[in-house]
């Protein structure tokens, strides 16, 4: 089993470091996983540690292709809660 | 040597009737005494510190640590981050060789360098190979240029752990980028961080952070590392705030506080880019400015420069030093330490004489309104930009009680040569808008119908005083206009 890392990757090398069995490295045009290395943080951490740390949502997928971080988990704002979030905000 | 940069002292104070004549500290009377002599002594030569150096000394950064362990609604990780000084992934990443060989190559070509700051792309600090790869730039650079200032930014999640190994090195200056002391506040900049191998979110991520910023910066001070605090104003999120942030930082030791203005454009893909919230005008800016400056040295002539920037500040010099071009270059740095020393000297040189001159007395009635001038300059303190070639504007204020410097203004360019100025009606239109409450600008050349333009808008062009010192410039301006009546206070109408 292994994760993987898609097209909206900005390669901003945050997951590589991270990463307990050494399975990300640099490439073009994105980042990618070796599926032979990653063991899905098994046994050394609670989360995958690379989804963790990924600022973009829906870059890194499960072995069965689910974001990990889906729309809206990391600005906080669901998506059915955008157009009142960005209200608030444009009254400031 | 003895320059004050940051503050004055007490003969000037006195000459200038108490207010801030030297343009070189960014408010009133209160900031000699907070700046110890050693600061100021270690402070003269840095462009970042000192409104007077940036006109001389330069800059440079190289981007060796990509990898975030925080994310701020600011930031886009892909762009240079353009309210931080840090660079984006699309810069050129150096290895820490690569970087000295690059500190090195610059310093010889451009001697008035005179700080390398390390600032990302991500956070310097955020985990241990980055924070080797930072460290052993600065170790062999401290070795191989000691005259060169090292200096590195954080966000500060990070920081503690990393503070003994800081200390060892020969590190100038740490710059903390601190947006709230309140998790409340925190929670709409930082929607969550990294920490102990997990991702948290919302007001306990924020509480992480703050404990960690003001442990670090309680360990740098103890240490007696300078720490320098970054703040970024958000309109109602953390303007009201932020004074609390002055009054605290400075209470544990922080040197310099600079508050700057969020940039927030949609096309930079930040999250407050998106979600559409503004930046402060340059009035929020300069009345919180002021509000802090009570309680704390104030910087007000930060460009926030690209991370990887190379040159004075509010300019960039660095596709002069590509890492192919670098190889190609042959660097004796032993001679080159030579020229430096030379050229650091005339330019101290310069800056005290400018000192000297800078005090020269307004005479006007002490209840005369302050007026805003705009300079356009392209360094050495003086007068001496086309106002179509300027980028930015530097903006004065001369009142009775002196001349002093406020924030600087960017501008469209609106005229780059004869066949180049398509767009140059809209783009003179938002450089006038820019100049907002300025009431004269102050360039080396102006052609006339920028001039029409400026006037009808009731700014008042002056390309009388080009390759003058700006300080005494705008002091003579200023004098002329309260020689022509111009200073009542029933004449306010017009800057308002
Ligand atoms: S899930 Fe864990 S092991 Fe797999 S790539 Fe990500 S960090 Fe590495
Ligand atoms: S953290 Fe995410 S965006 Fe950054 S390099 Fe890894 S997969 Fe790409
Ligand atoms: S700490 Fe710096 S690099 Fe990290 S998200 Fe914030 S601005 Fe971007």
């Amino acid at each position: 089993m292994s994760l993987s890392i898609i097209e909206s990757c900005v390669n901003c090398w945050a997951c590589l470091p991270v990463c307990p069995s050494n399975a990300i490295y640099e490439a073009s045009p994105h980042f990618l996983i070796d599926a032979a290395k990653c063991t899905e943080c098994e046994g050394d951490h609670a989360t995958p540690q690379c989804a963790s740390i990924c600022p973009i949502e829906g870059a890194i997928l499960d072995h069965l292709g689910e974001a990990l971080n889906p729309p809206g988990s990391l600005t906080g704002i669901p998506p059915e809660k955008m157009d009142e979030a960005m209200a608030e905000i444009q009254a400031r | 040597m003895d320059l004050m940069v940051l503050g004055q002292n007490a003969e000037e104070e006195e000459q200038a009737g108490g207010g801030c004549s030297a343009g070189s500290c960014g408010s009133t009377d209160d900031q000699v005494d907070l700046l110890p002599e050693h600061i100021r002594e270690k402070v003269h030569n840095h462009p970042c510190y000192s409104e007077k150096a940036h006109h001389y000394f330069a800059r440079m950064h190289v981007a060796v640590a990509p990898a975030c362990n925080i994310q701020c609604h600011y930031c886009n990780r892909k762009y240079d981050c353009a309210n931080e000084s840090r660079p984006g992934v699309v810069s050129e990443l150096l290895t820490p060789e690569q970087a000295v060989k690059k500190t090195m190559a610059v310093a010889a070509n451009i001697p008035q360098m005179t700080v390398l700051g390390i600032a990302g792309p991500g956070d310097p600090l955020a985990n241990p190979e980055r924070t080797f790869h930072t460290f052993h730039t600065f170790r062999e650079l401290s070795e191989k240029a000691p005259d060169i200032k090292l200096c590195v930014s954080t966000n500060g999640l990070a920081l503690p752990a990393a503070v003994d190994e800081l200390a060892k090195h020969n590190i100038d200056h740490v710059t903390i980028t601190i947006n709230c002391v309140d998790p409340e506040v925190g929670a709409k900049i930082y929607p969550w961080i990294f920490w102990n191998n997990r991702r948290i979110r919302g007001k306990k991520a924020a509480k992480i952070l703050i404990d960690q910023q003001q442990k670090g910066l309680e360990m740098l001070v103890e240490r007696g590392i300078l720490v320098k605090v970054n703040s970024v104003l958000i309109p109602g999120v953390n303007d009201e705030h932020l004074q609390e942030v002055s009054r605290i930082v400075k209470s544990k030791g922080a040197f310099l506080h600079n508050v700057m203005p969020l940039i927030s454009e949609a096309e930079h893909g930040t999250f407050y880019g998106i979600m559409g919230q503004r930046g402060p005008t340059p009035e929020e800016l300069t009345t919180l400015q002021d509000a802090c400056s009570g309680d704390m040295n104030m910087m007000r002539h930060c460009r926030q420069c690209r991370a990887d920037a190379v040159g004075l500040l509010g300019e960039d010099r660095g596709d002069e030093f590509t890492m192919d071009k670098i190889e190609m270059m042959d660097i004796d740095y032993a001679e080159a330490m030579v020229k430096r020393a030379k050229v650091h000297e005339a330019i101290a040189k310069t800056l005290a004489a400018d000192e000297a001159a800078a005090n020269s007395d307004i005479q006007v009635a002490v209840d005369s309104r302050p007026v805003l001038m705009a300079v356009a300059t392209s360094g050495s303190g003086v007068i001496n930009q086309h106002f179509g070639h300027a980028r930015e504007f530097l903006v004065y204020e001369a009142s009775p009680a002196g001349v002093r410097f406020i924030s600087h203004r960017k501008a469209d360019q609106y005229c780059i040569g004869d066949d180049t100025c398509g767009e140059k009606e809209s783009a003179l239109t938002t450089t006038i808008r820019s100049l907002q409450g300025c009431e004269v600008v102050l360039c080396s050349k102006i052609g006339f119908e920028p001039w029409d333009e400026l006037e009808k808008a009731g700014i008042q062009p002056n390309g009388e005083h080009a390759m003058e010192a700006i300080e005494e410039a705008v002091a003579a301006v200023y004098q002329e206009m309260a020689e022509a009546g111009k200073l009542d206070s029933t004449a306010v109408a017009a800057a308002a």
